[in-house]
């Protein structure tokens, strides 16, 4: 998959190292994207005889106006903000990643069956071996179509697509039979959920009376570890430049099938980890319909913090409120909160076609830069 | 597959039936994203636009009580999405992949958003009625397979041929393999890329807007949040399966639908297979096929590339 046009040489060193001059145009394109989807969204309210104002009032307020609000923002943007650094890493070298769903999955299921078989655990033992082995499955889950698109060339939007497809009913197979709560099935129930996970992989709620747990912790000190090893590693410096110009960087020598699989694995790793948090954070067991669409929302959160695993960070918060916000507003106003997903939708497609504004304002700067 | 009562005559008849029928949507999908495609553009929002499609056939069925009516609406409805499509990824740009993700999101939460406020509960329509084709569909056996279908099953059927034609027998087929090709050659020879690409686009979105009106007015007869569940992408995947041509495609929708209508058919007969797990077979068998068939040589040289003038 061939990706950005790249100018030239000037301009690939330029985005190879990391500008703070740009920081403000990086802001100011996104939020103005943003602006203009919310416009679009009222508009459509209006259409739909629904009053916008009382509608993104009653967003904001469930989103902001109380401490329950701000702290479940942070729930939702803790899996945003894993989805998101593991698009960052696959995005930046040019492999688009839109197997999120099939990755969260694959670390939820892995999460669940790993903390349950070994229960008897003591939790310092046990909480850390089910994050690494929901990490690893998220990984098995990229690393498929990766190795897939560096050995035979399979389009790897295709294949994570497909994935996607396959860790869906893997996980309502597993959940009808093998993973089913045993208590679900005594009461006749059957509800298509897991068996409670032992209490010592819980991870520790960070306020008392609210779902806000360490992962939101974990999440942000692993965005700084991605902006570390993007930008200050060797391996992700390669990560970057394969996706800046494939064939230069093969003709430097950097082994590019390699590097598009690393970030595919990557990615799916980070996914994997939203999978996890979601169970042993937020619901304790897994349910059907876990991943809440945060394989696409992580995508637009990465995307509309400039790819960039620290910009990820305050995006992944802002889409967390805008969909606390939104469960609220159809609650209080009766207005669908599928407003927003149309909202995110728009979002990504302006934030993806002002690209070409900041394209040309960074490449007149370069150009002035330069003397000529 | 042990259990024999899959393999009896009108078993076989149901089963192969049944895949002619499910490859309805996925032959409108797949053979205008083809089209689209042939321009270089990937459009990666076709499963959004066929939301949209599906409601808006539905909702104007519903409330004016004529399937054509319906038919319209949702080919307007992809073309309005083609627009959005062509502006955002060919006037401004943007990364491809990326801005059809934005499409399909946004096809997404809108066909939500309005089925909810504008129908809110399930309610079904009249559909399209199977109609037996004289003659044809009184022949043994395969009367029963292939003409006794509705007027969408063969319209899907006739897109394949008629997209061949066009793409390989008139010169705006051979403009849009040009664009799709080498734009910068077509356009120092007078081609405007734009105006082909808009059009191969839009063409492209109109279709993915039948594939869904047929999915809600011909065969399921209702709308629901999601209701495509992901049929747009698989329409993408067998554009690369059949290597941009119709008739490939074609042959890969129904390979593709032919075991959806297996596991189908194998649910209905209690065959002893976990449900869930033959319902992974078509996704597996996708990517296997997909790693397999070589087309990389008929891929598009221009595909995902925006055109800028004086870049190669």
């Amino acid at each position: 998959m061939s990706s950005h046009k790249i100018g030239g040489t000037s301009e690939v060193r330029h985005r190879l190292t990391f500008d703070w001059k740009d920081v403000g145009l990086r802001v100011a394109l996104p939020l103005m994207a943003m602006l203009a989807a919310m416009l679009i969204g009222a508009a459509m309210l209006l259409l739909l005889k629904a009053n916008a104002l009382h509608a993104y009032a009653a967003l904001l307020a469930g989103a902001f106006g109380s401490v329950y609000g701000f702290t479940q923002s942070l729930v939702k943007a803790t899996p945003l903000l894993l989805v998101g650094l593991g698009i960052c890493i696959s995005f930046r070298a040019s492999v688009i990643n839109i197997g999120g769903e099939g990755q969260i999955i694959a670390g939820a299921l892995m999460a669940t069956w790993f903390s349950l078989a070994f229960r008897t655990w003591p939790g310092w033992m046990l909480l850390p071996a089910t994050m690494t082995m929901g990490f690893l499955a998220g990984a098995a889950w990229g690393f498929i179509p990766g190795i897939l698109k560096a050995r035979l060339s399979v389009n790897e939007i295709l294949s994570t697509v497909m994935m996607n497809a396959i860790g869906i009913q893997l996980m309502n197979f597993l959940l009808r039979g093998p993973l089913i709560d045993p208590a679900g099935v005594r009461a006749g129930t059957f509800l298509h959920q897991s068996e409670r996970l032992p209490e010592q992989v819980w991870l520790p709620r960070l306020v008392p009376q609210t779902l806000l747990h360490a992962g939101a912790i974990i999440a942000v000190l692993l965005a700084i570890a991605v902006y570390i090893f993007l930008w200050r590693t060797t391996i992700g410096y390669r990560i970057r430049a394969v996706g800046l110009n494939r064939d230069a960087s093969r003709y430097s020598g950097i082994n590019v099938p390699l590097y598009q699989t690393l970030s595919l694995t990557l990615a799916g790793g980070f996914a994997g980890l939203a999978g996890v948090v979601e169970v042993i954070g937020v619901q304790h067991r897994l349910l059907e319909g876990i991943t809440s669409g945060y394989g696409f929302s992580g995508i637009v959160a990465a995307l509309f913090g400039g790819l960039h695993p620290l910009g990820t960070i305050p995006a992944s918060w802002l889409f967390g409120s805008l969909l606390v916000g939104a469960d609220k507003m159809q609650r209080a106003v009766q207005v669908p909160s599928a407003l927003i997903d149309t909202v995110l939708g728009l979002v990504v497609m302006f934030v993806v076609g002002s690209a070409l504004l900041s394209r040309r304002w960074a490449a007149r700067r370069a150009l002035t830069a330069s003397g000529s | 597959m042990a259990d024999p009562t899959i393999f009896t005559v009108p078993a076989t008849i149901g089963i192969l039936s049944s895949a002619v029928r499910l490859a309805t949507p996925y032959l409108f999908a797949a053979v205008g994203e083809a089209i689209c495609q042939s321009s270089g553009v990937l459009n990666l929002g076709v499963d959004g636009i066929m939301l949209l499609g599906a409601y808006a056939g539905f909702f104007v069925t519903l409330s004016t009580g004529s399937l054509w009516l319906g038919v319209l609406a949702a080919m307007v409805v992809g073309l309005l999405m083609g627009l959005l499509m062509s502006v955002i990824s060919v006037s401004l740009k943007a990364e491809q992949g990326i801005s059809g993700i934005g499409l399909y999101m946004f096809g997404l939460g809108l066909s939500s958003l309005l089925f909810k406020v504008t129908v809110g509960t399930v309610k079904t329509v009249v559909g399209f009625q199977p109609v037996k084709i004289p003659i044809l569909g009184d022949i043994p056996i395969l009367g029963e397979i292939l003409f006794q279908h509705s007027l969408a099953v063969y319209a899907a059927f006739l897109v394949v041929p008629l997209a061949w034609w066009f793409l390989d027998k008139t010169t705006w087929g051979l403009k849009i393999k040009a664009v799709g090709h080498t734009p910068a050659a077509a356009d120092s020879l007078g081609v405007s890329v734009l105006r082909v690409r808009y059009a191969s686009v839009c063409l492209g979105a109109v279709l993915a807007g039948l594939a869904g009106a047929s999915l809600s007015l011909a065969m399921v007869n209702l709308f629901q949040e999601n209701l495509t569940a992901g049929m747009g992408f698989i329409a993408v995947a067998l554009v690369y399966f059949g290597g941009w041509r119709p008739v490939a495609i074609m042959g890969g929708a129904l390979l593709f639908s032919f075991m959806n209508a297996l596991q189908l058919w194998m649910q209905v007969l209690a065959v002893k297979i976990p449900s869930d797990i033959a319902v992974m077979l078509p996704y597996v068998l996708t990517i296997a096929v997909l790693a397999v068939a070589h087309n990389h040589e008929r891929e598009p040289i221009s595909l995902n590339k925006p055109f800028e003038r004086g870049e190669h």
